[in-house]
């Protein structure tokens, strides 16, 4: 008879001391961006189409900014985790190191990129007098 | 081994012409477009850091935008963007043990098709009117 529990078997963190904190970022994540989408959606529906004096005035408002910010912050950090899972999936060896370092690098550029277009138009927007 | 007369018996399933259920192709879908996603994210990005670079770059970025090319980007990524999300709102119920059995997978999977289509044709007409 074993005396250890089903429970108290599965329990832990096992070998690899990590493998659960993955599918709860993307938990997390899908969550932020269910409520970020339709935002993100409006905001850059009434962005498309002004001139460059107003796109500029228009992401140096709190919200649009904010909203834009955190959907390609965190919306390109669920791509980065996802991207692994397909990755993981369908790849071995070298070609799946190269692919992961890729995403990786790809995603933090674009975040890198958003975030510095938001900090131009939003900083050179407030005057002190 | 083939030239063995096997009789006439049916040749094994082939997973090439299997016709995979509509909830199998509704999670791959989940897949491709979450990957294809990044196409529109790179547009905008692209637009984002233009009008902050100088007028050339952003009439450039912005032509492209604005151009029938972009419009199939953001249309398309748009659609996508609803498919993900509702599917994503399906991997949570499934997260959760909801909606598990064959029927109400099958269900959903029309729900998030038909669901993801009219909410694209809605924010298509939104735009268009306002």
């Amino acid at each position: 008879m074993r005396y250890i529990t089903p429970r108290k078997s599965a329990i832990g963190l096992g070998a690899a001391h990590e493998g659960t904190q993955h599918h709860w970022y993307m938990t997390v994540s899908a969550v932020a961006l269910a409520i970020l989408t339709p935002l993100f959606m409006i905001t850059i529906a009434c962005a498309i189409g002004l001139p460059r004096e107003l796109l500029l005035a228009y992401f140096g408002r709190p919200l649009p900014a904010l909203i834009t910010g955190l959907f390609v912050i965190v919306g390109m950090l669920h791509f980065i985790k996802g991207t692994r899972i397909m990755i993981d999936d369908y790849f071995q060896g070298a070609v799946r190191k190269g692919a992961i370092i890729f995403s990786v690098i790809f995603g933090w550029a674009v975040i890198a990129l958003a975030v510095y277009a938001l900090a131009r138009m939003g900083l050179g927007a407030i005057v002190v007098l | 081994m083939a030239d063995v007369n096997r009789g006439n018996r049916p040749l094994s399933p082939h997973l090439q012409v299997y016709r995979l259920p509509l909830a199998a192709v509704t999670s791959i879908m989940t897949r491709i477009t979450g990957h294809a996603l990044v196409a529109g994210i790179v547009l905008i990005v692209w637009w984002l850091v233009a009008a902050v670079a100088s007028p050339g770059a952003f009439a450039c970025a912005d032509w492209v935008m604005r151009s029938w090319i972009g419009f199939i980007i953001l249309t398309g990524s748009m659609w996508a963007l609803w498919y993900h999300t509702l599917a994503g709102i399906r991997h949570l119920c499934y997260d959760a043990g909801y909606g598990l059995e064959i029927g109400q997978a099958q269900k959903s999977s029309q729900a998030i098709i038909a669901g993801s289509v009219a909410l694209a044709v809605l924010t298509l007409i939104i735009y268009f009117l306002f």
